[in-house]
């Protein structure tokens, strides 16, 4: 469930951790309390109630602490957000169009794809296109999703960093096959990333150009 | 406790002076009866889209292909979605329960405004039918989910104008009914009776109403440009005319949001006034319970773009939205704690209606702070859309207000019908309901973080056991549902004959007879203490206030 497979899982993981664990111990607290007097002041223990009408302090006690920790969360989550929204100039730019019901990859020298490939440690920046309805490119392993909405291009950008191949779904309904548009993102090591792109550059007849022209990683 | 009404006076249900049969119904303006016809109608509409629901579980049970389509499987989950909100959870509690109990509560003979009460039915039932034909024009019941998200609804051929029309009109009838709601309760409580000596389930039809007279007309508007657009070809929110479908996403939400508060803001009104029924004492916080709806009326009215964080927004909007989504839950928060200190030192008898409320807590609870999870910008856009999302609004809105619908029933069903109910299935039946639920619904919120993506026909191998274990949860759940529902229909012929107070409430309803005399009271009451004043149970008499 937590692989730590992109530079947003952790900071996801952790604020979803963070906050499940602030909501256990309030929701135990509760449910003990609640099951606790049904059963103490149960009418047959406890036949003369007491009215007691309210109790300021405590009022302002449970106002005041849930909005302490519910500005911490909101942080938490800002700040995550953050990741994703800041990305890197080097970043490679892949163009992703999504149609009724299937992805296409294109990469900066013209091939095209119905599967992404990456290199491993190299930050990819989505290009997303729709050509007919809303879709919404989300890839649950990086915990990252950003709707493609015809005639506007949203960007959204990761990095993996080991080898492995990662589900691609479509979060947006849009149509008979909504859930039938899964792919997958294989990222692969630098030189089997290269020799990849080689083949389907040629494939394709595509100039065979670096990947990473802009910016070289530093190693 | 005021004296009940004389014998010898005949209950709404036999009242000579009206129209004969059918008609003495269908063109009442008695509002008891018109709350009658609601029940009726929207329980109806339940058990359609319950079945709808559990035959998606159904389909559920295997990644492929199990019972039905992937084209039906689509319509399904619009249909459910339709049903369910515009249909039962939008009118559910003011239409039914606001209609019979409102005017009783305040000590007024009927709602301010009669025969728009019902005509308010009238354009109910014209939107329901409408819906239900949708279903079965040629091209197809439509198919593009509850939120009819362009441009997926201008392209579909399915019937999507009358199921636009149908929410069209059933917007209507909201307004009208909040609108009388906010009069009646300005202007027609008994004398005695100020605004925080009302009922807190009065308190929250009023915020409600407000909700639904300022909110409401912007989807009618909203689904009224979809169908102009379909119609006639004009560019507002399609891109393939220069239109913008995430402005239409912002319009839709801008009701959609309120009205997940019209939705929750009666039910919780309606915890606060069961809890201290049958635990003897008074409610705890009245006026932070009465302020934190309103509270969560007007702050609710502004968090609504948080059901669109992966559109693409700027980090302002993203700021603020999720800034405000936390700031609402506050009052809420401080809701369930005021009623969970309710039942401190109480006098306890946990009845069926009681238990309903302690399962909304627990429920809501998990509801709302799933929503917490949901708030929080980089988890939202991990599990938005997401089966998570699922789970997170049925806990709300059944575990929540589907609960208190049920609570509401049991607990107001000697004054509506004037018999008991029979409490040993009761039990049972509320048993199996609330195991249900949370088999049924707890793995969605797992499913989802694991990245199962909502209104999904086909789902991968890895989500099978999780799949299967909510769909033995909805079969739990419909036998709870069948077991409560049966019972109280036999009762309505078998159960035993009402007192006028069976529970010992405080509040103006049980003063008067089971069922209620067709005006009501025979004498305008005079109020002169709260809702909840249980100190005559008290041995001794509290330290002085």
């Amino acid at each position: 469930m937590f692989s730590g497979s992109s530079p947003f899982s952790d900071s996801v993981d952790t604020t979803f951790l963070a906050i499940t664990a602030v909501s256990l111990v309030v929701f135990l607290g509760l449910v003990t309390a609640m099951v606790y007097f049904v059963m103490r002041y149960n009418r047959k223990k406890n036949p003369h109630p007491t009215n007691i009408e309210g109790h300021i302090p405590l009022e302002l006690t449970w106002t005041i602490v849930p909005l302490v920790l519910f500005m911490g969360m909101f942080y938490m989550g800002w700040r995550g957000y953050l990741l994703e929204f800041d990305i890197p100039d080097h970043a490679v730019p892949i163009k992703v169009t999504a149609q009724m019901w299937k992805w296409t990859f294109e990469y900066p020298n013209g091939v095209q794809t119905d599967t992404l490939y990456v290199p491993m440690n190299t930050p990819i920046k989505c290009i997303l296109h729709s050509v007919d309805v809303n879709h919404s490119f989300y890839i649950p392993s990086f915990r990252i999703k950003k709707d493609v909405i015809p005639n506007r291009e949203n960007i959204m950008w990761f990095k993996t960093v080991r080898k492995a191949a990662y589900d691609i779904a479509c979060a947006e309904y849009c149509g008979l096959n909504h859930s039938y548009m899964y792919t997958k993102v294989i990222s692969l090591d630098s030189t089997g990333f290269d020799q990849w792109y080689r083949m389907i550059s040629i494939q394709q007849s595509k100039p065979i150009l670096p990947f990473i022209s802009a910016v070289k990683q530093p190693d | 406790m005021k004296p009940a009404t004389i014998a010898a006076e005949p209950d709404f249900y036999h009242e000579k002076k009206g129209l004969p049969g059918i008609f003495g119904w269908i063109f009442s303006t008695d509002h008891k009866r018109i709350g009658i016809l609601y029940l009726v109608t929207i329980i109806s509409f339940f058990l359609v889209g319950t079945t709808i629901g559990v035959l998606m579980r159904l389909e559920m049970l295997n990644p492929e292909n199990t019972i039905v389509t992937a084209q039906t499987y689509n319509t399904f989950f619009t249909l459910h979605g339709i049903i369910m909100i515009f249909l039962v959870l939008i009118p559910v509690f003011p239409a039914v329960f606001g209609n019979f109990f409102l005017p009783l509560m305040i000590g007024a003979k009927d709602v301010f405004f009669p025969r728009l009460n019902l005509l308010s039915w009238w354009l109910f039932i014209a939107g329901g039918t409408l819906a239900l034909v949708s279903l079965f024009l040629p091209g197809g019941a439509p198919d593009t989910g509850w939120t009819f998200y362009v441009p997926y609804s201008i392209r579909s051929n399915t019937n999507i104008i009358p199921a636009l029309m149908a929410a069209f009109i059933l917007g209507f009838s909201s307004i009208l009914t909040g609108l009388n709601f906010i009069t009646t309760i300005h202007r027609m409580r008994a004398p005695g009776m100020s605004w925080f000596k009302m009922p807190l389930f009065a308190w929250s039809l009023y915020a409600t109403g407000w909700v639904q007279v300022l909110a409401t007309p912007v989807i009618g508007i909203t689904l009224l440009l979809v169908t102009i657009e379909r119609l006639f070809g004009v560019g507002i929110f399609d891109p393939t005319l220069g239109g913008d479908p995430v402005l239409y996403q912002h319009l839709f939400w801008m009701y959609s949001h309120p009205a997940v508060y019209i939705i929750i803001l009666p039910a919780m009104g309606v915890v606060s006034d069961i809890i201290p029924v049958f635990a003897r004492r008074t409610i705890f916080g009245y006026k932070f319970i009465a302020y934190s709806s309103i509270a969560i009326a007007s702050v609710g009215s502004l968090v609504w773009a948080h059901h669109m964080f992966t559109v693409g927004m700027s980090n302002t909007g993203m700021f603020m939205f999720s800034l405000l989504t936390f700031l609402v839950a506050i009052p809420s928060a401080i809701k369930v704690f005021n009623w969970v200190a309710t039942l401190y030192k109480g006098s306890i008898e946990p009845e069926v209606p009681l238990l309903f409320m302690l399962a909304f807590i627990v429920q809501f609870s998990i509801g709302g702070l799933t929503g917490l999870m949901l708030g929080a910008l980089s988890v939202n856009i991990h599990v938005t859309d997401t089966y998570f999302v699922v789970g997170h609004f049925h806990y709300v809105m059944f575990g929540g207000t589907g609960f208190a619908l049920f609570g509401a029933l049991h607990y107001w069903f000697p004054k509506m019908f004037g018999r008991m109910y029979n409490k040993r299935p009761a039990f049972y039946g509320w048993l199996f309901m609330t195991v249900g639920f949370n088999v049924l619904y707890f793995p969605m919120l797992i499913m989802g973080y694991l990245g199962m993506p909502r209104r999904y026909y086909h789902y991968l191998p890895q989500y099978e056991l999780l799949q299967r274990i909510a769909t033995v949860g909805s079969w739990v759940m419909v036998i709870g549902i069948l077991l409560l529902l049966a019972n109280l229909i036999i009762s309505l012929k078998r159960g035993k004959k009402a007192p006028a107070n069976p529970w010992g409430g405080k509040t103006l309803e049980w003063s008067v007879s089971s069922p209620p005399p067709t005006e009501n009271f025979h004498e305008i009451p005079v109020v002169s203490t709260g809702p909840y004043d249980y100190s005559e149970y008290e041995r001794t008499v509290p330290e002085a206030k």
